[in-house]
C-alpha cells in the first residue's frame, strides 16, 4: 500500500497486535472472581506514574469523578490522557499537575459553559503538552482497532485537513477504491476507567441510555477499573443478559461508590451540578483558586461520603435527581457570569 | 420588511433562521449550542419528523429542553435508540446524514473551519478544545450547516489550522483528498446574513442579509472577499409565536439569552 501522507503527532497506546495479544493472554485473568476493592487501592495497584489513561464516559457524563478525586489525591504525576471528549475530567487532572501529555479529539472546554480556565491556562504556559490532535470519530475508532486486535482501522473523516497532520494517522491508497483513505492506528490505553449505573462483583456492567465509547473503549484498555452506583448479584446479570454492555473478563477492580459521578450528570439517576462546576470554573481562574479548590474537596477528604457531604448532602442530591427527572428547574450560576462577561 | 414589529433578539433571529433550513423527513447531526436549539425549533415547527443524531449515541430523540452536552440525558429524551459513538458515526459514514449542524470559532473563504488553535501550531497564542466531533460531522455528512458570529477576525481568508474540512483549496479538493463526494459546507450564517458557496469556485457567497444589514456591515467585517449575487434577498425574522418556542426550548436561556 502507497503510504500518501504522515501525521506528525506521537503515536501513543500503540501496540503490535500479538504484543498485546500476547499481554492479554499473560495478564488477562478468565476466573469469575470476586474483584471488589476500594477506589484507593484501585488507583495504587493500576495507576502508575506516566500511565496512559483514558475515562469512560462523555464530556460530564458518566464519568467516574471518583477515581479522578483519587488520582489527584494520590499526586500521581506525567500521567498521559486520553483527550477523547474531556472535560471535567482532564481541566481537573492537568490543573492538579497529574496530566502533563494528552492527545486531543477535544479538551480545555467546558461545552456550553465556555472555555476552562486552568487547563488551558495550563497548556497556554506550555505545562501540559498536547502530543496529537484527532477528532471524535478518530478516537473512538482507534479503540474499536484495538479491540478488535487488528493495527488501524481505515476511516473518511480527517483527509485534507490540519488535524490529520497533526495526528498519529496515515493516508494510503486504498487497495480496493483506488482512494485515498485515513488509517487511524490501534489505541490500547495503560488504564481505563468507568462509572457504570450497575454491575456485579465480578464486573459484569449494564449501562442505562447511551453507550458513547464504553463498548469499544473497555475491550481496548489493558486494565480496567469499573466504579458502580449500584453492585447487583450474578443471577440478576444472568437474567437478562442481553443487557451486558461490558462482561466481567475485561475489568480489572470493582468499587461501589453511590453518586460517584457528581458533579457529573449519570442518566436516569442525577443531573450535571451546575452549581459545583460553576465553582470551580470560578475559583479556577487563579492558581490559588485551584489549590483552594483541591484543598478544599480532594485532599482534605478521606471518603467519598464525606464529600457528598461537603457539596450539599442528601439535600442537593435529591435536588439533582429532581432536576435529571424534569421535576425541577435547574439553577447555573455560570450562566448569569457568562451573560455578564 | 415585516410589517409587524417584533422585538426580537440577534441569537433569536440566528437560530429560527437556521432552524427554517432544516427540512422535514430528513436526518441532522447535531452539535451543541444554538445548533441545538435551531434543530428543536425545526422540529416543533415546521419538521416534525426530523430526524436528529447526537454523536453520543442518541437517534430520533424528542428533546424536552435544551441539552448541556450532546451526550447529556436529554439528548436521548424519548428516542427511538440510545446508542453509541460508533454507531452514530458510522452511520454517517455510509451516508445516513443529510445535514451536520456546527459552531465555529474561524472560518475561511472556502468554508474551512478552525476550533484548534490561534497563531503557528507549534507556536499557538490561544488554545481552543480541538476538532471535538466537528471535523467528524464537516467530513462526513452531506450538508454542514454552520452558525456563527462574523468579524475581521472571525471570517479570514485563511484559518491558522484546518481543524474541519470545508472545500480545502477549492472544487474537487475535498474528492482528491479523499472525502466522500458531494459534502461540504452548505450555509453559513452570521449575525449579518446567510451565506453559501459559488458552484465553480466553492468560495463564500452571500445570499441573504439580515433585516436592517447592508453590504457594507458585511465587507467591514470579513477579511477576504465575498461574492456578492446582482439581487440580494433578506431573511424572515422570527414571529412572536416562534420566539416564544425559543424560550420554551431553552427557558433557562443558556444559548438563546433572556
Amino acid at each position: 500500500m502507497e503510504v500518501l501522507q504522515e501525521g506528525k503527532g506521537e503515536l501513543i497506546g500503540w501496540h503490535d497486535p500479538d504484543e498485546n495479544r500476547k499481554w492479554i493472554l499473560e495478564n488477562k485473568s478468565r476466573d469469575l472472581k470476586d474483584k471488589r476493592t476500594t477506589v484507593r487501592e484501585a488507583v495504587e495497584k493500576y495507576v502508575k506514574n506516566g500511565s496512559f489513561i483514558a475515562m469512560g464516559g462523555f464530556g460530564h457524563i458518566r464519568v467516574s469523578m471518583a477515581v479522578i478525586y483519587e488520582i489527584i489525591r494520590q499526586k500521581k504525576r506525567n500521567l498521559i490522557f486520553a483527550g477523547k471528549t474531556a472535560v471535567h475530567d482532564s481541566d481537573l487532572l492537568i490543573a492538579s499537575d497529574c496530566v502533563s501529555k494528552i492527545e486531543v479529539a477535544y479538551a480545555f472546554g467546558h461545552e456550553l459553559r465556555g472555555l476552562s480556565p486552568a487547563s488551558r491556562r495550563l497548556v497556554e504556559e506550555r505545562k501540559c503538552k498536547v502530543i496529537a490532535e484527532i477528532s471524535n470519530a478518530g478516537y473512538q475508532w482507534r479503540f474499536l482497532a484495538a479491540m478488535m486486535g487488528v493495527p488501524f482501522i481505515p476511516t473518511r473523516n480527517l483527509l485534507g485537513t490540519d488535524t490529520l497532520k497533526q495526528s498519529s494517522a496515515k493516508v494510503v491508497k486504498d487497495p480496493f477504491s483506488k482512494k485515498p483513505i485515513c488509517l487511524v492506528p490501534a489505541c490500547y490505553p495503560d488504564v481505563v476507567v468507568m462509572h457504570v449505573p450497575r454491575c456485579d462483583m465480578y464486573g459484569n456492567a449494564q449501562i442505562d441510555g447511551i453507550i458513547i465509547e464504553d463498548f469499544e473503549l473497555s475491550r481496548a484498555g489493558r486494565r480496567v477499573i469499573m466504579t458502580t452506583e449500584k453492585i447487583i448479584d450474578n443471577d440478576e446479570i444472568r437474567e437478562k443478559p442481553w443487557l451486558t454492555v461490558i462482561p466481567f473478563f475485561l475489568v480489572d477492580a470493582v468499587i461501589e461508590v453511590p453518586y460517584g459521578s457528581h458533579p457529573c450528570n449519570m442518566p436516569y439517576k442525577y443531573y450535571f451540578d451546575e452549581e459545583h462546576i460553576g465553582e470551580w470554573l470560578e475559583m479556577s481562574r487563579t492558581p490559588e483558586g485551584v489549590n483552594k479548590y483541591f484543598e478544599k474537596y480532594v485532599y482534605s477528604v478521606e471518603k467519598f461520603e464525606d464529600y457528598l457531604e461537603l457539596i450539599g448532602g442528601q439535600k442537593k442530591l435529591k435536588y439533582l435527581e429532581d432536576v435529571e427527572h424534569l421535576k425541577a428547574k435547574l439553577k447555573a450560576p455560570w450562566l448569569e457570569r457568562k451573560r455578564k462577561r | 420588511m415585516a410589517e409587524k414589529e417584533t422585538n426580537y433578539t440577534q441569537t433569536e433571529l440566528l437560530a429560527t433562521v437556521a432552524g427554517r433550513l432544516l427540512e422535514d423527513k430528513k436526518s441532522v447531526f447535531v452539535g451543541t449550542g444554538l445548533p441545538m436549539i435551531a434543530t428543536m425549533f425545526a422540529q416543533r415547527t415546521h419538521a416534525p419528523k426530523l430526524l436528529i443524531f447526537f454523536e453520543a449515541g442518541s437517534m430520533g430523540p424528542q428533546v424536552p429542553v435544551l441539552p448541556i452536552s450532546v451526550g447529556d440525558s436529554r439528548t436521548f429524551y424519548k428516542a427511538i435508540a440510545a446508542s453509541s459513538m460508533h454507531d452514530s458515526m458510522s452511520l454517517t459514514q455510509a451516508g445516513y446524514m443529510d445535514y451536520g449542524f456546527l459552531g465555529a470559532a474561524q472560518i475561511d473563504i472556502y468554508g474551512n473551519i478552525n476550533t484548534t488553535v490561534i497563531g503557528p501550531y507549534d507556536n499557538f497564542k490561544v488554545r481552543l478544545p480541538g476538532s471535538g466531533g466537528a471535523n467528524d460531522v464537516g467530513s462526513l455528512c452531506q450538508k454542514t450547516i454552520v452558525i456563527m458570529r462574523q468579524d475581521k477576525l472571525r471570517f479570514v481568508e485563511k484559518v491558522d489550522f484546518i481543524t474541519t474540512p470545508g472545500y480545502l483549496s477549492g472544487k474537487g479538493a475535498r474528492e482528491e483528498a479523499g472525502l466522500p463526494e458531494g459534502g461540504g459546507p452548505y450555509r453559513i450564517i452570521t449575525q449579518l446574513g446567510v451565506y453559501g458557496f459559488d458552484d465553480k469556485t466553492k468560495k463564500m457567497k452571500l445570499l441573504f442579509l439580515h433585516p436592517g444589514v447592508n453590504l457594507e456591515k458585511v465587507k467591514e467585517n470579513s477579511s477576504f472577499d465575498i461574492i456578492i449575487p446582482d439581487k440580494i434577498e433578506f431573511t424572515t425574522p422570527p414571529t412572536e409565536k416562534e420566539r416564544k418556542i425559543l424560550h420554551e426550548i431553552d427557558p433557562t436561556g443558556m444559548a438563546i439569552g433572556k
